[in-house]
């Protein structure tokens, strides 16, 4: 019990304390001590827990290609594609084997998952755009006039498009956004203390 | 030779040159104030000298004409005594005489930053707060919550895929488990966890830090035990997928076409990936929940989710999940905050008219 | 009625194809639509416009990665292209985060190409990626060639020229972090906030909304948001006579202009559908009552 619950609730107590106190101290043993719980113990931990993140990963995989489960062909590709980047990676480092890999595989594959969501949105905004009440309405007039206001199409049309889009953005997009700000840096200082002070601790298993 | 020395003369040096230890700062460091001369028309900056006993009178920085501060970082070290002169430069390389000396002055580290003194007031105000309301729930006494639509619909969306004999999709977010949002998440997964156990159903989490995976395979087990079916926890079923964001997001759009869940769960900080997670599944058709605190992303939740958890709600949902009063009674903290803060916007906005600033000067952090 | 029903179930698939054309066509044949550059975007220009060889270096880091890379990296290259061309020293900093080196690279690889007449070390220094994250931003405030050693190519930082007498903040003037991610956060957290360094930003559409506040409060100089930011950019960069390549930021806003036309078409229309299919059904729901 003392393993499992109490002695973690210690080491969150005291080193979320000595992390609080030492954003207020720029002495250079605070700095040190940032250096060494941030950067240091951060980085290892980081790293060594690569070690489970990988072990899963192919024993995930693994499994699925074993039991023939739908779409184990993916699994396949999966496992490849790992093993030819590390390879790449280690063997040849910033050499132009890697390189090629990065430009003529992650890049474009990256792109091209970044540049579904024009074609997501588009299906998104027809499907969900409709003005039921008045919020709807206000929420698709504004969103209109955004859209058509942000590209050359909105100037061309009329010289104070940009004008009245800055407006929006920097007037009541602003002040909504401000607020839901508050709220979440409230949220977070308050989650924060909880969990410091160990009355938050659903996230460790068990209340 | 004479002209040069004429208009050499005819420049002036800075005045009243002082020395101090620059504040609130690590050591290492000596500012340096002066007024300048009346006449700037011929000057193009200041020259900035400094000698110590080990070290005689050299060039230690250079400051535009309108500067009247210098901060000297070079290779300035703690609890030596320095002092300085300073002199006028023209654009034709042409130098005024030497400044009278500044007192000697030492740089050392201190211990508490004065200029955050507003953070640490305000800060043990709020503690304050979250310690009364935290105690004040031992008394028993019943705190209102609102209703969070989106998690009442939790029991339904967990019920429904159980009804479908389909899996539960959870997405703990993209972010590292040292935001506040990944945790939330967890506090949030438990309880789904021990919901999916009580329907039978199957929970798949896919997740993209290896930390984070390692915190939701044991909530996941804790939330099967504690619905008494520890033995239907699948470790495989809580799997690290990708360290990349558009590598996991495809992957995570893999599972959705593959395994078709019918219900899925985005709980955490999502990023561009948001649209394209829920956007897929609300094209297989599965009832969808998402709550974050990434304001540029809740417009995308809520055009393709059927509930959405906005902002602070992330972090009430653990609270409002498990009905525990000591969390419960948290919010009632925060919201005091907000109330602290709201009153301080008004009384700052109003006074700012009437040319009074101290508020908004005591808000603001340097 | 029955049209409009069959268009509000409109298969996605239509949707996309719309979408392909409407951003492929304009991509293939330019129309340079006018771009009108909007104050964040003019700030920011202005403050690296009037800086001196003597204001100190820019810094530029690319915490982006191929997924942002047509928004992102045309502002990139402007910023390059803009320092450079006015002798303005400029640091390229390989981002935060270990995947963003090769956008840096990339830009880098263009620069060499386009400026052959610069040097590296003299006129501009790749500084690469460097472990940290926040604690890299806060290391930099202390002593930057502690921090990263060499450039990164592996050329130690006392044998580059133009890094004499750069040691930390004090000799940076403005820091432009170019970001898919939440860094100019931690830009104005770490550097800003409690170094006092100047920062400026270009980021995605989606994020640009989120960083209204800090620009109104004076923390973020300026600003470039999404494509239109860069176009805005480039448009400046032109009208004062410097390079712009081929100025791809203000062809893809062609792309997106004609997208969201689409788009704006796609939900009036469905929305008049929304109306028609809702009064037929109204009127269906009366006449059975009637009956």
């Amino acid at each position: 019990m003392f393993i499992r619950r109490t002695l973690p609730i210690l080491i969150a107590f005291c080193i979320g304390f000595a992390m609080l106190i030492q954003y207020f101290i720029p002495h250079p043993y605070s700095e040190r001590f940032y250096d060494i719980v941030v950067q240091q113990w951060f980085i290892t931990i980081y790293a060594f827990m690569f070690i489970f993140a990988y072990r899963s990963f192919f024993s995930h995989h693994i499994r699925k290609v074993k039991r023939r489960k739908t779409g184990y062909i993916f699994s396949i590709i999966a496992i490849a594609s790992a093993l030819l980047m590390a390879v790449g990676g280690f063997a040849t480092r910033r050499g132009d084997f890697f390189d090629s890999l990065y430009n003529y595989l992650y890049a474009p594959l990256q792109a091209t998952m970044f540049s579904l969501l024009a074609f997501f949105i588009a299906s998104a905004a027809f499907r969900a755009f409709r003005a039921r009440n008045v919020q709807a309405t206000l929420l698709l007039v504004t969103a209109v006039i955004v859209m058509i206001g942000r590209v050359p199409l909105g100037d061309y049309l009329w010289r104070g498009m940009p004008d009245l889009i800055e407006w929006i953005m920097t007037v009541p997009s602003m002040a909504a956004m401000r607020g839901i700000r508050i709220g979440v840096g409230l949220g977070a200082v308050a989650t924060a203390m909880k969990i410091i002070l160990g009355v938050e601790r659903t996230y460790m298993g068990g209340t | 030779m004479i002209a040069s020395t004429i208009d050499s003369l005819s420049l002036k040096p800075p005045t009243n040159l002082i020395a101090f230890d620059t504040p609130d700062d690590r050591g290492v460091s000596i500012t340096l104030k002066w007024e300048i001369p009346q006449d700037i028309s011929k000057i193009q900056g200041y020259q900035i000298f400094r000698e110590a006993e080990d070290e005689s009178l050299h060039l230690a920085g250079y400051a535009p004409v309108n500067k009247t501060e210098y901060i000297d970082q070079i290779d300035v070290r703690n609890n030596v005594p320095y002092q300085y002169r300073i002199r006028s430069t023209s654009p034709e390389r042409l130098v005024s005489l030497f400044s009278e000396p500044s007192q000697k002055v030492y740089a050392y580290p201190q211990w508490f930053r004065k200029d955050l003194i507003n953070v640490v007031v305000i800060t043990l105000i709020y503690l304050a707060l979250l310690i009364y309301f935290v105690q004040a729930a031992r008394t028993g006494k019943e705190i209102f919550l609102r209703r969070i639509p989106g998690l009442d619909a939790l029991d339904e969306a967990v019920g429904r895929a159980t009804e479908m004999g389909k899996p539960i999709l959870y997405v703990p977010g993209i972010w590292p488990m040292s935001e506040v949002s990944t945790i939330a998440s967890m506090n949030i997964l438990k309880p789904v966890a021990k919901k999916v156990a009580q329907y039978d159903s199957k929970l798949i989490v896919p997740n993209r830090y290896p930390i984070v995976m390692n915190v939701a395979q044991q909530c996941v087990k804790e939330g099967f035990t504690e619905a008494g079916k520890p033995d239907k926890y699948n470790e495989d079923d809580v799997f690290f997928l990708s360290p990349n964001q558009f590598a996991f997001a495809a992957g995570v759009n893999g599972i959705m076409e593959r395994e078709r869940p019918a219900t899925n769960l985005f709980f955490g900080a999502f990023f561009a990936e948001s649209l394209l997670l829920a956007e897929t599944g609300n094209a297989i058709g599965a009832i969808q929940i998402a709550g974050t605190d990434r304001v540029p992303q809740l417009p995308f939740f809520v055009a393709a989710c059927d509930y959405c958890i906005m902002g602070e709600e992330l972090y009430a949902a653990s609270a409002y999940l498990s009905g525990d009063p000591r969390l419960i009674s948290s919010i009632k903290a925060q919201d005091w905050g907000k109330m602290g803060l709201l009153i301080s916007l008004l009384l700052g906005s109003v006074l700012s008219i009437f040319g009074i600033t101290f508020i908004i000067s005591w808000f603001t952090v340097r | 009625m029955k049209f409009w029903q069959r268009f509000l179930n409109l298969d996605r698939k239509w949707i996309f194809l719309g979408i392909g054309l409407v951003v492929i066509i304009p991509l293939l044949f330019p129309l340079r639509l006018p771009v009108k550059p909007s104050k964040p975007v003019i700030d920011l220009f202005n403050r690296i416009d009037t800086l001196g060889v003597d204001n100190g270096v820019v810094w530029v880091v690319t915490d982006f990665d191929p997924g942002t890379m047509p928004e992102l990296m045309p502002m990139t290259m402007s910023v390059l292209r803009h320092c450079l061309t006015k002798g303005t020293p400029v640091v390229l900093h390989g981002g935060l985060w270990p995947a963003y080196i090769g956008m840096a690279k990339m830009a880098m690889d263009n620069i060499a190409v386009e400026f052959p007449d610069k040097k590296i070390g003299e006129d501009y220094v790749f500084l690469g990626y460097i472990p940290g994250v926040t604690a890299v931003i806060l290391a930099i405030g202390i002593d930057i060639e502690t921090t990263f050693g060499t450039d990164y190519y592996g050329v130690p930082y006392d044998s580059l020229p133009m890094m004499e007498g750069v040691k930390n903040y004090e000799d940076i003037s403005i820091i432009v972090d170019i970001s898919g991610t939440r860094s100019p956060e931690y830009w104005l957290m770490y550097g800003q906030q409690r170094y006092g360094v100047d920062v400026g930003i270009g980021c995605t559409a989606v994020s640009a909304p989120s960083y209204y506040t800090f620009l109104q409060s004076g923390q973020f100089v300026g600003m470039m948001g999404g494509l239109k930011g860069a176009a805005e950019y480039e448009e400046l960069m032109e009208r004062y006579g410097y390079p712009t390549g081929r100025r791809p930021a203000t062809v893809g806003m062609d792309a997106q202009s004609f997208g969201h036309l689409l788009i704006v078409v796609l939900v009036i229309l469905g929305n008049i559908g929304y109306f028609i299919v809702r009064r037929g059904e109204r009127k269906v729901g009366i006449e059975r009552r009637k009956e």
